[in-house]
């Protein structure tokens, strides 16, 4: 071994206690942030697959204004043929047609507001995860003439069971009365009670009947195997687009734009406090290798007057540094990943948080799972801001004379 | 005891003969404490915005309704006591407040557009109280009496269906007989609420309409009460259990808004979990530099032993030191969380997240709430845990064996 990682390596042990007390202020903190950090981002994933995979999809095309409005008169015009040939063009089975209207829903015993969907039976459940959710009945099919799915709150609420009549009131496209009679035919329970009370489906095509839609639509959903080959996917689905019909591609950013807001609101907060866990973890080290080169100021006067220079010396003491920021860095991101490997396979639930899951699309276990990013990221930086801390009393060596250096006791 | 004030100044001045190393460990504590404070003040005062919030679309700090009704929200699961019988009972109870209202499920239509909303069935001078529209912000004009035949909705709705002031809508639910219950409204006014959802779902009409409308006489769906404080309720619910017995529900906020009640749980527990993270954070460095301390000076040590020192006295003396380090520290960092909690008493604006902090329940105007409840936890966590953390070192100084120590070379 090199005589200088010798020097510094022993250095460190001289004193063991302190020693092993700093590199535990960056064991505990690198523990954490590994946890942490594998915590958060994987709950940002589940969150935006969650949110996204109910109805939204990972873009849609809409016509201009829809997004804000939602009015019935914004349509795509002739949506299931501009479906079919979205769907031929790109190759992919994940893009499918809706309408959307607001109506009110009578049973014998009950009538309550709902939003409902028009669907396309085949293609739907590629795009959502409502139609595998389905656990009364079966979920629509091309034929269904008169059916509609609902969900398990509002069935409940409705009092009605499968086969059963429900009578639909609303408006048209072209603001005129709408009415229809269907029957349940399928059940749904997302456990999220805000979905199950307010939302049913029907078939497009029974749906356009019903609001004078002349074949229009409001919204092809197109979902992509991932988040980034979506984004690819964007502009070729933009210029794929009938010229003139004046049709615009949302992404799912902009059609839930609270969903990243929320995850960057929540980055801020954690980063704040991690940022001051690493703060703290440098405090430390700044401490430790203050006192630790404080201690030498004799040792370091006769040396220097050896002849050895203050650059060198400062080397040492940032090599010692770095010896002991590596061991904190190994340990901490080991015991970090072991931490949280520990909840990848048993989960973690925190008692009372369900309903705060739930208002974010999450499940109440979450189970954490460690990369090798989350596992670095954080002793990382812990790392290069413990070089930092320690570069104060390295340079702090220039600074010394010799002689007087000696006379310290 | 009689040793105190000695050892006191004892360990104030070996605090001192080493500044640096006490200016970092203090720099360190202040800047944990500081942190503690801080985001602790942040996030109660986003929760609390939350709950007001919150409290105020419900609204009502106690409510009663039919048991069947929130899980059933329709005018078949009413109350039927009549408003003068919760007058006789409740006008000289001490409550600040309480009103009765018609709340159910409704579509709404224009000449265009249907939409789900809430409609509010209300007397706009009970009401005052609770609500978070404010009469006097309302373009146009509010309802005015229980009588009014018009209907005020939020300026989003308007917006969505196409109306605006003078214009007609209708509004459409059911009777207790789940017969359609309808009837065309002229908007009289827009309000405009913190919440955009807020804007959407609420619609006001009067009291007296809205139960000609729905065809249940004089009975109503929710009666709500309003006590002093959100956070303690239950004087005020049992003023109000006490009063009413009819085989109604009475419930407090959190039981209904369960998201909310969980929030303002959770919340407590994430400041003691903050201010434990911290603390560990914070307690290697305390530890690290009481061990120093006591390492440069086993021969002093030992000295005051061999002088007849006695070993409790000792280790007094260096836990004197920890908790004097401390208490400076914290001194210091809860002076900074004042002074920057202070200047955004105003609020600080994050409405570049607006969107995501609604998904959370939340508006975009973030008031950092500082409770002495708050800062005393932190503080007196941080001094015991401090405690405990300096009784290692200080029993192992007030362990030496004075001769080996004297002689020990440094």
């Amino acid at each position: 071994m090199n005589i200088v990682l010798r020097l510094a390596w022993r250095n460190l042990w001289r004193q063991p206690r302190r020693t092993w007390l700093t590199t535990g202020a960056m064991v505990f903190s690198n523990t954490l942030l590994v946890f942490m950090i594998s915590l958060q981002f994987g709950m940002y994933e589940l969150m935006i697959d969650n949110t996204l995979q109910v109805f939204t999809g990972h873009m849609q095309v809409q016509a201009p204004g829809y997004k804000e409005d939602q009015k019935m008169r914004q349509t795509v015009p002739r949506i299931v043929p501009l479906a079919d040939s979205l769907r031929d063009r790109f190759g992919l089975d994940t893009i499918a047609a809706r309408g959307w209207a607001f109506g009110l829903a009578s049973s014998d015993e009950r009538s309550y507001g709902i939003g409902i969907f028009g669907v396309e039976p085949d293609y739907e459940p590629r795009v959502s995860s409502v139609p595998g959710l389905v656990r009364e009945g079966r979920y629509l099919e091309e034929a269904d003439a008169t059916g509609i799915v609902i969900g398990s709150v509002l069935a409940r609420n409705l009092r009605v069971g499968i086969g059963d009549e429900l009578t639909l009131l609303g408006s048209g496209k072209d603001g005129s009365f709408a009415a229809a009679v269907v029957h349940v035919v399928g059940i749904f329970e997302s456990g999220i009670a805000d979905i199950d009370r307010n939302f049913a489906q029907m078939p497009l095509r029974l749906f356009q009947d019903m609001f004078y839609m002349d074949g229009d639509g409001h919204q092809v959903v197109v979902s992509a195997a991932t988040l980034e080959a979506a984004e690819l996917l964007l502009p070729e689905v933009a210029a794929a687009l009938p010229d003139g019909a004046g049709l615009v591609v949302h992404d799912w950013d902009a059609l839930q734009p609270g969903l990243r807001q929320a995850i960057q609101a929540d980055m801020s907060s954690a980063f704040f406090m991690y940022g001051i866990l690493v703060i703290l973890v440098a405090f430390s080290v700044l401490n430790t290798q203050l006192m630790s080169v404080l201690e030498r100021t004799h040792e370091f006067g006769i040396v220097m007057s050896l002849g050895l220079r203050p650059g060198r010396l400062g080397r040492l003491v940032m090599l010692e540094t770095a010896m002991m920021g590596l061991m904190g860095l190994l340990i901490g991101a080991i015991t970090g990943t072991l931490f949280t490997t520990w909840f990848t396979v048993n989960g973690l639930s925190i008692p009372g948080m369900e309903e705060m899951a739930a208002m974010f699309n999450l499940p109440a276990r979450i189970y954490p799972e460690v990369t090798f990013a989350t596992a670095v990221a954080g002793p990382l930086i812990v790392y290069g801001f413990t070089l930092l801390a320690a570069l104060y009393p390295a340079l702090r060596l220039h600074r010394l004379h010799p002689v007087e250096a000696m006379r310290v006791n | 005891m009689r040793m105190t004030p000695v050892l006191t100044r004892l360990a104030w001045r070996y605090l001192w003969r080493n500044h640096r190393r006490t200016i970092i460990m203090l720099s360190a504590i202040a800047v944990g404490s500081w942190a503690m404070i801080f985001m602790t003040a942040l996030t109660r005062g986003m929760v609390d915005q939350m709950i007001a919030d919150g409290i105020s679309a419900l609204p009502g700090h106690v409510q009663v309704h039919d048991p069947e009704f929130l899980d059933d929200p329709s005018v078949v699961n009413r109350i039927t006591i009549p408003d003068d019988e919760f007058a006789r009972r409740f006008d000289d109870a001490g409550i600040k407040a309480w009103a009765s209202r018609v709340r159910v499920p409704a579509v709404v239509t224009s000449e265009r557009e249907s939409r789900g909303v809430t409609l509010l069935g209300i007397d706009p001078a009970a009401e005052r109280e609770f609500s978070f529209v404010s009469y006097e912000d309302v373009e146009g004009r509010f309802l005015e009496s229980p009588e009014d035949n018009g209907v005020v909705i939020g300026r989003k709705l308007a917006d969505k269906l196409d109306t605006e002031v003078g214009k007609r809508i209708v509004l459409m639910s059911q009777d207790p007989d789940n017969e359609i219950a309808d009837r065309g409204f002229r908007v009289v006014g827009l309000f405009e609420a913190s919440m955009p959802t807020f804007e959407e779902s609420f619609v006001f009409v009067g009291k007296a309409t809205a139960q000609r409308m729905l065809r249940i006489g004089n009975a109503t769906t929710e009666v709500v009460f309003l006590g002093d404080d959100y956070r303690d309720v239950d004087p005020t619910y049992q003023l109000v259990a006490e009063r009413v017995d009819d085989g109604l529900d009475v419930k407090r906020w959190y039981e209904i808004d369960t998201y909310l009640g969980t929030m303002l749980r959770v919340m407590d527990g994430f400041v003691l979990i903050w201010v434990i993270v911290i603390f560990l954070a914070l307690s290697f460095g305390l530890v690290n530099t009481l061990v120093m301390a006591v390492f440069e000076r086993v021969r002093e040590i030992g000295l005051m032993l061999a002088l007849g020192m006695k070993p409790s006295n000792i280790l007094a003396q260096i836990i004197i030191e920890s908790m004097l380090l401390l208490a400076v520290g914290l001194a210091i960092g809860n002076v900074l969380a004042v002074a920057t909690i202070q200047p955004l008493q105003d609020g600080i604006d994050i409405s570049v997240v607006a969107e995501g902090m609604e998904m959370m329940g939340a508006s975009s105007v973030l008031y950092p709430k500082l409770y002495l409840n708050d800062v005393v936890l932190a503080n007196i966590v941080v001094l015991m845990l401090g405690f405990f953390a300096s009784l290692s070192p200080a029993w192992r100084a007030s362990r030496y064996e004075p001769v080996e120590a004297i002689t020990k070379v440094g």
